[in-house]
């Protein structure tokens, strides 16, 4: 369950009770939990029939499937997120580089038969995503650009070019394999859970079973120290602009199989700002170092469930938005250490 | 002397604590108008706390300031330029961006008819930087001009408010010779118009050019005044350090591992050199033998060990480890090379506080095998305890954050941090700075220890007698530059002093 990058080995036939619970109360997971619980709880009292699955088809269908086929692209996108945040970084291009990456795979796919085969398109539009992360990464860690500063300029061009590239048409695939991606079913449950996972758990052994994690949180945490103890800092640092890239390019994929069209003016709109608050969410800080990629994919999840929740209420669309800064306000304010500090000072 | 005249700015019996240290004790210091005064002190002898409660930037605990006769309390930066004793510090606080008039006037922009009058602000920029005689063009952005210009551009705002002094805190530790130049011409005009400058500096060839007294501060105490031309560089030197006769004592009960075995020559440096920062400078370092690097601050030291390192490079000379050339470009290439540097800044260029001791023991060695070859969490477990164990290191448990353990420890951690690559040499710059004397006894003697078995030492420290105990070779620098090189018994210390003063062995 624990993502944790390098987590204290726990010995628990050593410790006593009383300090398992205090190291379960003091998980810095539980808070993200208990407010993915907390929404769920409410769905379940508020919306009729909410934990119901059922079988259609070989296919499992539900509330809950549906929450999480629809996150599946945000719990990429703050998947790569989230490296780039522990290194002290953000990448606000991740939706201009969805809509240029599903925009490129759409238009090679197409859906005539002299068009490019489907496996040939989806490494053209990986590759365009590579290329977008080793840009980002080259400005971050070459040329020293803010981070911010340096991928606003591929929050703008991406969408820009990917436009160019469409005439701002909305360009339609009709070759039915490529739906299989977004839409598809394996094993009754959504294809694209099978991407989120695979990619979960590849990062997730990265970070665990070779030294990158730690050499992230080290340069997150201290890059002058990092660089004296010999790690190469600039090469990380491209390293994780291009994960989080690459993550964004999938994303893309799997948003464009599933409307069955790029649309280079929508797609992934506003996304990154959807992937930096399920960071935050997850309990990883912005000012880098120690991070939490499952912390992260309950992120996404509470964001998710939030949309889901505010839609099935009946609440008008135009509310939506402040509903939801209100759930993250109070997320966040939880979260705080000035703010614990601010209530424990209080009883005193 | 001056003395028939009233000082314009006398500061008595000054105390500040901070939490667990006694910064200042009683300082103290007396600026006559038209004089260049320098302070003097080693690191941490409380310069910075003075300079910084006559800015206002701390409040006294006690003591008094008396500025042309009235006490005063200066409580902000703003209120004490407001007093009229206005600071030019070492990094120009300036808006590189902005014009070079509009530097000056910043905050005080000349009005006409409630908008700024932009031509009266170029007219007076023009005429306040001819005073100090320098020709430059006020409406262009001030980064077109070098630090040093700058610098007078800082001093030139200072003018403007009617100063009574002038602090000029460390401003040429980034100037190269003919800038100091400029500015010290610029401090005797000034002078001559009968302002009170103070100058903190570290280097003693500035502190006889300009000044006319100097205070020296030891341990936060004023140690005392003195007229420059009545005060030798020996004495200055000794004055700072301490009363010889104490330090010598220490120095007698060197350590009793006998000459050790010196061996090849590990790394060869032929006149490294850096711009502005290191004249050329040559090394040799031996398997099995300890070279202390003395000198003050600002001496070179720590320089010559960052070029050593590749953490800054050479921009001229070369390298030579086991007689085959080597070029340092980063930290990577020197470790790749066996080469190992603690840095005299633990918290900011060694420790990484949220990590464990474990992580942070392993970094460098983990750093050199690679991403793809991770140690096994047994083996970082098994070296972590050995190295808590070897080196005595207090903490609660291998997984404990570096950041909970004291400075002594922490500076263990490091030690082992490099260690643990089995270096040929390590550079151990300042590493008993601001740990116990236990800590410090301890780290030295395990230093000497290794170095016995064949690793080779590069020692800075401050701390003279320290230098002179551990160290089988040492090379003395001064102004950025070696001056001397002595074996072990060949100096006692009023001899090194002698040549850290600068006054020949």
């Amino acid at each position: 369950m624990n993502a944790r990058v390098d987590p204290t080995p726990a010995k628990p036939t050593a410790a006593p009770a009383a300090s398992i619970k205090t190291m379960l109360l003091q998980h810095p997971l539980l808070r993200p939990l208990a407010a993915l619980l907390l929404l769920l709880v409410l769905d379940a009292a508020l919306v009729p029939g909410f934990f119901r699955l059922e079988m259609k088809d070989g296919h499992l269908y539900g509330a809950l499937v549906d929450i999480l086929n629809r996150a599946a692209p945000l719990m990429l996108a703050a998947l790569g997120m989230t490296l780039v945040i522990a290194t002290r970084g953000i990448d606000i291009s991740v939706g201009a580089v969805v809509a240029l990456s599903g925009t490129v795979a759409a238009m090679l796919i197409g859906g005539a038969s002299d068009d490019a085969p489907m496996g040939m398109a989806l490494a053209a539009s990986m590759g365009v995503a590579l290329l977008c992360g080793l840009w980002n990464g080259a400005l971050v860690a070459g040329i020293k650009l803010q981070p911010i500063v340096a991928t606003l300029i591929l929050m703008v061009a991406g969408r820009g070019l990917a436009q160019l590239l469409t005439d701002g048409q909305i360009v339609t695939v009709y070759y039915k394999p490529f739906y299989f991606l977004g839409s598809g079913y394996l094993a009754g449950l959504p294809f694209s859970l099978f991407v989120v996972a695979a990619v979960f758990g590849m990062t997730t052994v990265l970070m665990k079973k070779t030294a990158l994690g730690l050499f992230i949180q080290a340069v997150g945490i201290n890059p002058v120290a990092a660089r004296l103890a010999g790690l190469r800092t600039a090469t990380l640092i491209i390293f994780v602009y291009v994960f989080c890239s690459a993550c964004a390019g999938l994303a893309g994929m799997l948003i464009t199989s599933n409307i069955k069209s790029a649309d280079a003016n929508n797609a992934g709109l506003l996304l990154e700002l959807d992937a930096i608050l399920a960071v935050t969410l997850g309990g990883t800080s912005l000012a880098g170092g120690k991070f939490s990629l499952m912390g992260s994919m309950i992120g996404a999840l509470i964001i998710q469930t939030l949309t889901y929740t505010i839609y099935s209420l009946g609440v008008p669309p135009e509310v939506n938005m402040v509903v939801k800064s209100i759930v993250v306000f109070v997320v966040c304010i939880s979260q705080s250490g000035e703010f614990k500090q601010l209530i424990k000072r209080r009883p005193a | 002397m001056v003395d028939a005249q009233r000082p314009v700015l006398e500061v008595t019996g000054i105390h500040k604590q901070f939490p667990g240290v006694k910064a200042l004790l009683d300082a103290g210091l007396r600026l006559y108008p038209g004089e260049v005064h320098t302070l003097m002190g080693q690191n941490g002898a409380g310069k910075s706390t003075l300079i910084k409660v006559l800015t206002g930037v701390y409040q006294p605990d006690g003591g008094s300031i008396m500025l042309n006769g009235q006490a005063i309390r200066p409580r902000s930066t703003q209120h004490a330029q407001d007093l009229g004793i206005s600071t030019v510090y070492q990094e120009v606080n300036l808006c590189p961006n902005l014009s070079v008039a509009e530097n000056i006037f910043i905050g005080r922009y000349p009005r006409r008819l409630g908008m700024v009058d932009w031509r009266s602000m170029r007219r007076q920029a023009s005429e306040l930087l001819k005073r100090l005689q320098i020709g430059v063009d006020v409406s262009k952005p001030l980064a077109d001009y070098p630090l040093a210009i700058q610098q007078m551009v800082a001093i030139a705002r200072a003018l403007l408010v009617e100063s009574h002094v002038l602090i000029l805190d460390e401003p040429t530790s980034s100037l190269d010779e003919a800038e100091v130049q400029t500015l010290f011409g610029v401090l005797r005009r000034l002078r001559e118009e009968g302002m009170a400058i103070l100058f903190v500096t570290h280097f003693l060839d500035q502190t006889y050019a300009i000044s006319d007294r100097i205070t020296v501060m030891r341990n936060g105490e004023r140690e005392g005044e003195y007229a420059c031309a009545e005060l030798s560089r020996l004495a200055l030197v000794n004055k700072m350090i301490g009363a010889p006769a104490e330090a010598q004592e220490a120095a007698t009960e060197t350590l009793a591992n006998g000459q050790a075995e010196r061996g090849e020559v590990f790394l060869r440096a032929r006149a490294i050199a850096r711009k502005g920062v290191l004249a050329p400078v040559d090394l040799e370092l031996h398997r099995g033998e300890l070279l202390g690097l003395a000198g003050l601050l600002g001496s070179g030291r720590t320089e010559t060990a960052r070029l050593l390192f590749g953490a800054d490079k050479a921009d001229s000379g070369g390298f030579e480890v086991d007689g085959r050339q080597v070029g340092f470009s980063n930290p990577r290439d020197a470790i790749a090379q066996g080469i190992g540097f603690c840095s005299e800044d633990r918290k900011h260029e060694g420790a990484i506080l949220p990590l464990s001791v474990r992580e942070n023991l392993i970094l460098a060695l983990q750093a050199r095998q690679g991403i793809w070859r991770a140690i096994p969490l047994k083996r970082q477990q098994q070296l972590a305890t050995d190295y808590v164990k070897w080196l005595g290191i207090k903490t609660a448990s291998i997984e404990t954050p570096i950041g909970s353990l004291s400075g002594g420890n922490q500076q263990k951690v490091l030690l082992a941090r490099w260690l643990a690559t089995e270096p040929g040499l390590l550079i151990l710059d300042e590493p008993t700075r601001g740990i116990d004397v236990r800590a410090k006894q301890e780290i030295m003697d395990y230093v000497s220890k290794l170095c016995r078995k064949g690793m080779s030492i590069l020692f800075i420290s401050s701390e003279l007698p320290e230098v002179l105990r551990v160290s089988d070779r040492m090379v003395v620098m001064r102004d950025r530059k070696a001056c001397g090189e002595y074996r072990r018994g060949e100096l006692d210390e009023t001899s090194v002093l002698r040549v850290i003063a600068g006054e020949g062995a």
